[in-house]
């Protein structure tokens, strides 16, 4: 039979000869490949300190994104909610006030917006199915917690602060390029 | 009386150091351990206790000290106490004979550097490290566990093994040097004059007996994780368990001290008669020491992260049709030269 890879070797039962028998030829040869990696450059990632980079791909924590003036998009009308395979979105809709336009960009906005982060699968179907650019999911990691009622985030959580905007502009590029 | 006095207090601060020394250093050496084992495996090694993680021995300590001290209900209970006693306090004690330096002269007192110059120094030695193997054998079998006797047996008929070897590689030093005070051994070996040059053969034998005698990595049979669980140690946990493993340290620390003394010069380096200052050339000498200590720690750490382990077969086959002839041979090659030189 032909062999897969170049890689086999025969098996012979031979004596073995003085200078395998007294073993120290081979030990050295061992502390040699050992050393050899000492002064190798580690594989480690120290985490914390140190980020490895993420795919433009990469599907993290969402983000509720604000228009140019500062308004939240999001009209809670609920396409996210019935697109998401996991059920992990709900939300309240409440109707926009006098004097509340800097902060909604239309009439009707979302006054309570909750994904659970335990249940969400980050599979990114919100961010498709909204007609209103307003969910994004980000390079962002969802960390770890000590309690499963912190892990559903409200929107507190979710709206991008106005004055430290997340950028989502590879994302916004790869939702382009799918249609 | 007044001078009795001087000499105590100097000779119980020796105690001291040597000893707050000695546990120092062990500590370290798990630190020292994980780092060269990291760093030999592209990995990192402990870094988050402290910077660069040196303050990780203190962070397991502590640790040891808040776990369950758990004694199994079916065990001999003085037994099981007593054997990790006795694994580190023979382990401490054989540190007491090295000759750590040359003489120094304190408050107008000439001191070795040394706790005890016994006159069956080399003896004693190998003596204490004999009753060291009880520490692991009533252990083991006070557990009343089956992984941990097999560590137990493992642990005593290796160390029986190789303890005829390594007496038999020192003996070819005693006939050299015609004593058996490590301090003669060391004295005699003045600037280059090592006696690993004239007893190589003796050196290798005595290198490969003493990681035996250590239970190192090739020989760690008697706490192979892969097939006793922990060995002897198996049933044991918070600072019993520590004991154990430190009174491993230790023992390594000194034979390293030991290799060092005996093969390697001690505190002799070349060219020491151009340095006049007596105190100075002494300190160098404690310096150059525990230089070669540590090179010789790290070659065991090497050692241990290079080979596997060997078969239970093929560690007696080592030691007893290998190394005690090799040793006899060594021996008696260099006994007919010493007599045919005189």
């Amino acid at each position: 039979m032909k062999p897969l890879t170049n890689r086999a070797k025969q098996v012979v039962n031979k004596e073995m000869t003085f200078s395998e028998k007294i073993y120290l030829p081979a030990v050295l040869g061992g502390l040699k490949t050992t050393m050899s990696h000492f002064f190798k450059k580690q594989a480690t990632v120290r985490y914390p300190e140190e980020v490895r980079p993420f795919s433009d791909v990469f599907r993290g924590k969402h983000v509720l994104k604000r228009d140019e003036s500062g308004a939240e998009r999001c009209t809670a009308c609920g396409l996210c909610a019935v697109a998401c395979p996991a059920e992990a979105i709900t939300m309240v809709a409440a109707e926009r006030k006098k004097g509340e336009e800097s902060l909604y960009r239309e009439e009707k906005y979302a006054e309570t917006y909750e994904i659970n982060m335990l249940r969400c699968i980050f599979c990114g179907m919100c961010e498709e199915a909204c007609p209103k650019e307003a969910i994004f999911l980000t390079t962002e990691i969802t960390p770890a917690n000590y309690d499963r009622s912190n892990f559903i985030y409200g929107k507190d959580k979710l709206v991008e602060d106005v004055n430290h905007r997340t950028d989502i502009t590879t994302r916004q590029a790869h939702k382009n390029l799918a249609k | 009386m007044n001078v009795d006095t001087t000499y105590l207090i100097i000779k119980s601060l020796m105690v001291l150091t040597i000893f707050g020394i000695t546990l120092l250093i062990a500590t370290y050496l798990t630190y020292f351990e994980r780092k060269v084992a990291a760093f030999l495996q592209d990995r990192l090694g402990p870094d988050r206790a402290g910077p660069f993680g040196i303050l990780q021995p203190l962070a397991d300590a502590g640790k040891m000290f808040f776990k369950e001290d758990f004694i199994p209900q079916n065990s001999a209970k003085s037994l099981f106490i007593l054997g990790p006693g006795i694994a580190m306090f023979t382990a401490l004690l054989t540190g007491s004979i090295i000759p750590w330096g040359p003489q120094i002269t304190l408050f107008g007192e000439t001191f070795d550097f040394q706790i005890a110059d016994i006159n069956v120094g080399i003896l004693f030695i190998v003596g204490v490290v004999s009753i060291g193997v009880y520490g692991i054998m009533i252990g083991g079998w006070a557990s009343n566990n089956k992984y941990s006797l097999f560590g137990a047996i493992r642990a005593s008929s290796q160390m029986i093994s190789y303890e005829l070897a390594m007496g038999l590689s020192i003996i070819a030093i005693v006939m050299m040097t015609g004593s058996l005070s490590l301090k003669d051994i060391v004295a005699q070996q003045h600037g280059m004059n090592w006696n690993v040059f004239y007893q190589p053969l003796g050196f290798i034998i005595f290198l490969v007996s003493a990681l035996a005698e250590c239970n190192r990595a090739p020989f760690d049979l008697a706490e192979c994780e892969s097939e006793l669980i922990g060995g002897y140690h198996t049933e044991y946990s918070s600072m019993k368990l520590g004991f154990f493993l430190f009174a491993e340290y230790i023992n390594m620390f000194i034979s390293c001290a030991l290799i060092s003394s005996l093969y390697f010069g001690g505190y002799n380096y070349p060219f020491m008669d151009m340095v006049s200052d007596p105190t100075v050339q002494g300190l160098i000498g404690t310096a150059v020491l525990f230089g070669k200590i540590f090179f010789f720690i790290f070659l065991f750490m090497w050692i241990r992260w290079t080979l596997p382990r060997f078969r239970y077969d093929q560690l007696m086959h080592l030691g007893w049709k290998m190394l005690i002839p090799l040793a006899i041979a060594n021996m008696l090659v260099s006994g007919a030269v010493i007599l045919f030189n005189q």
